[in-house]
């Protein structure tokens, strides 16, 4: 038992209802909220580092019947990272939204998308993932139309309605998975997992599902438009978190749950659509014109790098190899969520006060608006994936363990998809070092962009430096020696 | 011979395969709003035939997929109110 697990759902939860009912003080409940899950993830996070896994039976109700929560290192560390991020977007939505009214339509939905998001993290049921996984839809759907803008509501309808097929063909493979098995628990299923038809089946409907949501290529095609219309905060969480939980999803299914009944030619799959989406979403960012865009192609170009690491995780044999490119994983995953929320944040900064965020013309953002640009930059080393940020030892410990296990293709796609993300992480810099009138800085932005310089920094710096904590936390009982600068 | 589970199995996959062709193929949000509820009737229907699965040993259905059933139905009933009043507003803001 360990009741400290249902806080980081209880308390946004708490804090979205209080909002709701009472909207004056819905700044005070969010802020709240969020500040204390992320204290709570933050203990979490400590007690894993320690004991490896919690579990907590909700309700005393023992799994089968009842519904567990668990927690290991990759959903800790996930957890840690979505509180913090969570924090920091709320806290600059406080500057984005002026009037009250927005920020107190904002708060509920906001605290209750946290709350899908966590119950998906930390929930033990295939079920209870289905349901958490509309919620979050449901939640992420209502706060991309907040801007109002016909182009955002337009958006939203399309990404409900995407997801809405993929979470129906998750529960699809839900069903037979429970018709077969007669379980949804997943370390229960775990156990009794056999290779045969039903079950590649039903893995296929909730990967197929997944996929969806997870935005990888060719089922990319909602997110640019979603993402790049929705207000800045709800963008940065959008990329940040969650496209990232439906990933989690695929990762969890694949190597804990249903890994006996997987062949290295479905993995190898993965992995080309990963490459595909590499590419074409890095060069889609090159090319894309207006700031928030770039972002959004950007994050497709993300996604698909954590989907390269699934065929190089499963033909890496167990043992240290595969634990040391299962924290280069989820370092990349954690990185990609801070540097693309600052970026984002950066990017609603300079649209708000530039009243634009075409790329050509942000000329003279770098004297008007410096620590923005620094943001950007600075989110930008993370993307491309320079030392010191978490993204260059994670490419680098893929490339290692790619090599090792033969499969070359990879190499390649990493390269160009790295000097694609160089190519159109300078062309913003470029066009914002260059000469131009721009506008004055403001004070009152200055909080909007100092949780902006939070994210960017922990995304470049913390946790590039810090990388050892994360395998310490992924991986309970591993040293991390063998991955160094 | 056919039992009447897998005849209930079936009629839920067609059900599902006819929503999803729809979803994919109608141009009107109205009508993509409701192949999705189509296609989720399917896949309810699926899962109380697995309910009937095996109940010549058990006497009783398995209660869980019908638990199961009902949160589905909740979760689909906001899905549909969410997307109603998103075309709602995307109508109005045609009108202005």
């Amino acid at each position: 038992m360990n009741n400290l697990l249902a806080l980081p759902v209880v308390l946004p939860l708490l804090g979205s209802l209080l909002a709701l009912v009472w909207p004056r003080r819905a700044d005070w409940a969010g802020l709240g909220a969020s500040v204390a899950a992320f204290v709570a993830a933050g203990h979490i996070g400590a007690e894993v580092m320690r004991n490896a896994t919690l579990e907590l039976a909700v309700g005393g109700w023992a799994p089968g019947l009842g519904i567990a929560l668990r927690a290991d290192g990759l959903s800790a560390s996930l957890l840690l990272m979505s509180t913090l991020v969570a924090l920091a977007a709320g806290l600059y939505a406080t500057t984005y939204f002026a009037e009250a009214q927005k920020r107190a339509d904002f708060w509920p939905l906001w605290l209750l998308m946290i709350t899908a998001l966590h119950a998906l993290l930390l929930s033990g049921d295939l079920f209870n993932i289905y349901v958490t996984l509309e919620l979050l839809g449901l939640a992420a759907v209502a706060l991309a139309a907040l801007g109002g803008s016909r182009a955002a509501l337009q958006a939203a309808v399309r990404y409900l309605t995407v997801g809405l097929l993929g979470s129906l063909a998750f529960l699809t493979g839900v069903g037979l998975i429970y018709a077969g098995y007669g379980t949804l628990d997943m370390v229960m299923l775990a156990g009794r997992v056999d290779a045969e038809p039903a079950t590649w089946v039903a893995l296929a409907l909730m990967t197929a599902g997944l996929l969806i949501k997870s935005a990888l290529f060719p089922m990319h095609f909602w997110l640019p438009s979603a993402h790049a219309n929705a207000p800045a905060p709800v963008s940065a969480a959008l990329s940040a978190l969650v496209v990232k939980a439906a990933f989690y999803l695929v990762l969890r299914l694949w190597l804990d749950v249903f890994d006996v009944a997987l062949s290295q030619a479905s993995a190898g799959l993965l992995g080309l659509l990963g490459a595909s989406a590499v590419i074409w979403g890095s060069w889609q960012a090159y090319r894309a014109e207006r700031l928030k865009l770039l972002a959004a192609y950007s994050t497709v170009a993300q996604i698909g790098y954590l989907f390269l690491f699934i065929p190089v995780l499963l033909a890496t044999e167990p043992g240290e190899a595969r634990d040391l490119l299962f924290g280069a994983l989820v370092l990349f995953a954690l990185t990609h969520g801070f540097s693309k929320s600052a970026f984002f944040l950066g990017a609603g900064v300079i649209l708000h006060r530039a009243g634009h965020d075409r790329i050509a013309e942000l000329g003279g953002t770098s004297r008007a608006l410096p620590v923005t640009t620094f943001v950007l930059a600075l989110a930008g080393i993370a993307l491309i994936g320079l030392p010191p940020s978490g993204t260059f030892l994670a490419k680098w410990q893929l490339m290692t363990s790619a090599i090792a296990a033969g499969q070359w293709l990879w190499i390649p796609v990493i390269a160009i998809g790295t000097l694609l993300a160089g190519a159109y992480v300078f062309r913003v810099l470029g066009h914002a070092f260059g000469p131009g009138e721009g506008v004055g800085p403001s004070l009152a932005w200055a909080r909007a962009e100092l949780p902006a310089l939070l994210l960017a920094l922990v995304a470049t710096a913390v946790l590039g430096l810090g990388a050892a904590q994360v395998w310490t936390m992924v991986v309970p009982g591993s040293n991390a020696e063998g991955v160094s600068l | 011979m056919l039992s009447a589970e897998i005849i209930y199995g079936l009629t839920g996959v067609g059900l599902f395969t006819l929503g999803l062709r729809a979803t994919l193929l109608q141009a009107s949000l109205l009508a993509r709003i409701l192949a999705i509820n189509v296609c989720g009737a399917g896949v309810f229907l699926m899962f109380v035939s697995i309910a009937y699965q095996g109940l010549a040993q058990m006497q009783v259905p398995d209660p869980v997929p019908h638990a199961l059933v009902l949160t589905g139905i909740v979760v689909a009933v906001s899905a549909t109110a969410l997307a109603l009043a998103l075309g709602r507003r995307l109508r109005e803001s045609k009108d202005e």
